[in-house]
């Protein structure tokens, strides 16, 4: 059976995608993604994961090696965070316009200027529209176990779709936590070996990548919309058939005592966890008893059916957002859920919080400062489109 | 050698790996190149192409000019795409996900997807020591985008970015060394070639691909568009660029260099320049500046050969 070991996430997170039989990592450093990627060397370089390991010269390169490797047909993983994240943007596009299937960890990262390793999420919010699936984890057994669902969805041949892990930098990828490792035997039952179906092969030439002029990219283009959203059912299903073999169930939108709860919070990632210990105080202190938490788990395809369920019964919805899109009306993740909600006749009044940028703790006390905040400017309006929390003025 | 010339040709195979039916400018060097160099490169392959003319006119969903895998991904990143290709399957032979059949890598690019912006994730992949041919079909400017001037353009060439003025020259700059960087990555094959010997291109494409190890061979492709010249003119312009000097066709296997098709008595460089409307605003000062320069880097590459004690060879593909 499995154990649970007090391992750092990134360790972890690295020796999941050796027990995946992981054939090529093409991979530049950047912190806080380093430990992954240092980790991945040592196991190949220790002879415990048979692959190559390309040490590129810039991200850029690192998503092109990517990408020729999984159009050859192999295993193929990389991490990076931040700036590395940007350099890497136009190949984004690429991999999942060209249906490569590599899977990808993000130690997210703020973004420069100024310059900044710690963490908030303005870098996988730049790469929202790449196309890519994208998964946000809440602690180190969800790394762990999205990083192996990772490969079994953006493999499946449904699917065909390069995949993003996303893992808070420092607040997720540094800390050492206690995991429930897999067994090698799991792994091996819940993921097949990769089969991509048009892998670069001299037997069988194919062309990959031609222009495409006006008269078929709208097509191209719209094949690949409808290809992304329909993957959310093999999302489900990776999900699903993993709770069976390893006994823990994911969703694209988890919540946590909402039962009763007329006032939600909405987070990503990471504060989740610092954000439930507020609900939980909140609720033991008799301050505010219907509060409870909302975590968009799967933010690529974006999950309306489920957001809008998860929302119905809800009287009030703050949204916290570690990102901010300059110039426009809100956060990002607040003004993608405000569009999922505008059609719905009964929705909840919603308050959208930017906070927690470049590595800014929110803390308990800062979760319930937020909270009765957002009760208050939900009750009486604000001037504001959108609050930034915790800033001095 | 001079009887080889008759006969070789019939030793070259009829098969076209890279079909007609592309759609080139007319008097295409790079197109000729290509297709050369593909009668060398055989079936056993995988093509990795940088964006740019030959990506365009070979490639229109759903049409392909191609009888061999093929993969364009982006301008810059050709070289690392190749690299991820070979190292993918590098270790799925190790683990016996496939058959090892020897197929070989062959990445090609223009003069500003190598020797600009692809220079970066170039030097990388050499110095990693992927075992892959990098071929740059170089026309000495950005001419998929309308004849820019790159790193790559000659001196005193009037381009759409160097336009001659009355307070421009044309091209600033003299046209970056871009064998000798490969050289300075200490790879096992690094060539110039030029589809005006095409027995000479193909020959250095073979050993390009049985180096073990990175191999880079920079070919002088005439564009017609670009350099302003008469279609026909380009296979002639191709040869006058070796026999000026301005272009010179050499190997360098193992950091030893030889000039592969040597001229005792270099031609003015007028002869090649006169052809070509891209350098018709240059003076005599200017032309004569240019004279010094290629005869000065001509003596260089002599000396470099006489170092690695390697005969030079006079031309006879005539």
């Amino acid at each position: 059976m499995s154990k649970r070991v007090g391992i750092e996430v990134s360790i972890a997170l690295a020796d999941v995608v050796g027990m995946a039989n992981t054939d090529v990592v093409a991979a530049y450093p950047i912190t806080p993604q380093t430990h992954i990627v240092e980790h991945l060397a040592e196991l190949v370089a220790d002879g415990e994961l048979d692959a190559e390991y390309i040490p590129v010269e810039s991200e850029h390169s690192a998503m092109s090696a990517c990408m020729g490797s999984a159009a050859a047909g192999a295993r193929t993983f990389t991490a990076t965070a931040g700036q590395g994240l940007e350099l890497m943007h136009e190949c984004l596009y690429v991999a999942s316009a060209m249906r490569l299937p590599v899977v990808m960890a993000v130690a997210n990262r703020a973004l420069s200027a100024p310059i900044s390793v710690w963490g908030d999420h303005s870098d996988v919010m730049a790469c929202r529209d790449t196309g890519w699936i994208q998964i946000f984890t809440e602690n180190g057994q969800e790394v762990v176990d999205t990083a192996l669902c990772a490969f079994r969805i953006a493999e499946d041949n449904n699917v065909l779709l390069p995949t993003m892990v996303h893992l808070d930098g420092f607040h997720l990828s540094h800390v050492i936590e206690p995991i429930m490792m897999p067994e090698q035997s799991q792994v091996d039952a819940f993921l097949p070996p990769n089969k991509y179906p048009f892998f670069l092969d001299p037997a069988r030439p194919q062309a990959m990548g031609d222009f495409a002029p006006p008269a078929i990219y709208t097509e191209t283009k719209w094949a690949q919309e409808v290809n992304l959203q329909k993957s959310k059912e093999t999302i489900l299903k990776a999900w699903k058939e993993f709770a069976e073999i390893f006994g823990r169930e994911y969703k694209p939108v988890e919540s946590y005592r909402c039962e009763d709860a007329k006032i939600l919070l909405l987070t990503m990632g990471s504060y989740s966890e610092t954000a439930m210990t507020a609900i939980d105080a909140m609720r033991e202190k008799a301050e505010c008893e219907n509060v409870g938490l909302l975590r968009l788990r799967l933010w690529r395809p974006f999950p309306t059916d489920e957001l809008r369920k998860a929302v119905e019964n809800a009287d009030v919805l703050i949204i916290l957002d570690r990102a901010l899109s300059f110039g426009s009306a809100g956060g990002p993740v607040g003004m993608e859920i405000k569009s999922a909600l505008y059609d719905v006749s009964k929705k909840p009044k919603i308050v959208n919080f930017v906070g927690g940028l470049g590595g800014r703790d929110i803390t308990v006390g800062n979760f319930e400062e937020l909270i009765k905040k957002g009760i208050d400017i939900a009750g009486n309006g604000s001037e504001n489109e959108f609050e930034i929390f915790g800033v001095r003025e | 050698m001079e009887n080889s010339t008759i006969y070789v040709p019939k030793l070259i195979t009829k098969k076209e790996n890279f079909a007609p039916g592309h759609r080139a400018c007319i008097g295409c060097g790079e197109a000729l190149a290509v297709r050369l160099a593909f009668k060398s490169i055989g079936q056993n392959v995988i093509v990795v192409n940088a964006t740019g003319c030959v990506e365009i006119f070979t490639s229109q969903l759903p049409y392909t000019s191609w009888r061999v895998p093929w993969i364009h991904t982006l301008f810059e990143n050709t070289a690392a795409v190749a690299s991820g290709i070979e190292s993918a399957r590098k270790a799925m032979v190790r683990k016996g996900i496939i058959e090892d059949k020897n197929t070989k890598i062959v990445a090609i690019a223009g003069d500003g997807g190598t020797i600009d912006i692809g220079l970066q994730a170039l030097s990388g992949a050499m110095e990693r020591g992927h075992d892959f041919l990098y071929i740059c079909f170089d026309n000495e400017a950005y001419m998929n985008t309308g004849i820019q001037r790159s790193s790559a353009t000659p001196f005193g060439a009037s381009t759409t970015t160097s336009p001659a003025g009355k307070e421009s020259i044309g091209q600033f700059a003299w046209k970056k060394d871009m064998p000798a960087i490969a050289v300075a990555h200490n790879i096992p094959y690094v060539a110039t070639a030029n589809p005006s010997y095409p027995f000479d291109l193909m020959e250095k494409v073979k050993k390009g691909l049985a180096a073990k190890g990175p191999a880079y061979i920079q070919v002088l492709s005439a564009c017609p568009t670009g350099w302003g010249c008469a279609g026909e003119l380009s296979v002639k312009i191709g040869r006058l660029a070796a026999k000026t000097g301005v272009f010179p066709l050499y190997e360098v296997e193992n950091g030893k260099y030889r000039i592969t098709v040597d001229f005792p008595k270099l031609l003015p460089i007028t002869d090649y320049t006169s052809l070509q409307k891209r350098f018709r605003h240059l003076n005599p000062e200017m032309l004569e500046q240019i004279q010094q320069k290629v005869i000065e880097k001509y003596e260089e590459l002599k000396e470099k050969a006489e170092m690695s004690g390697c005969c030079c060879q006079a031309g006879t593909e005539e």
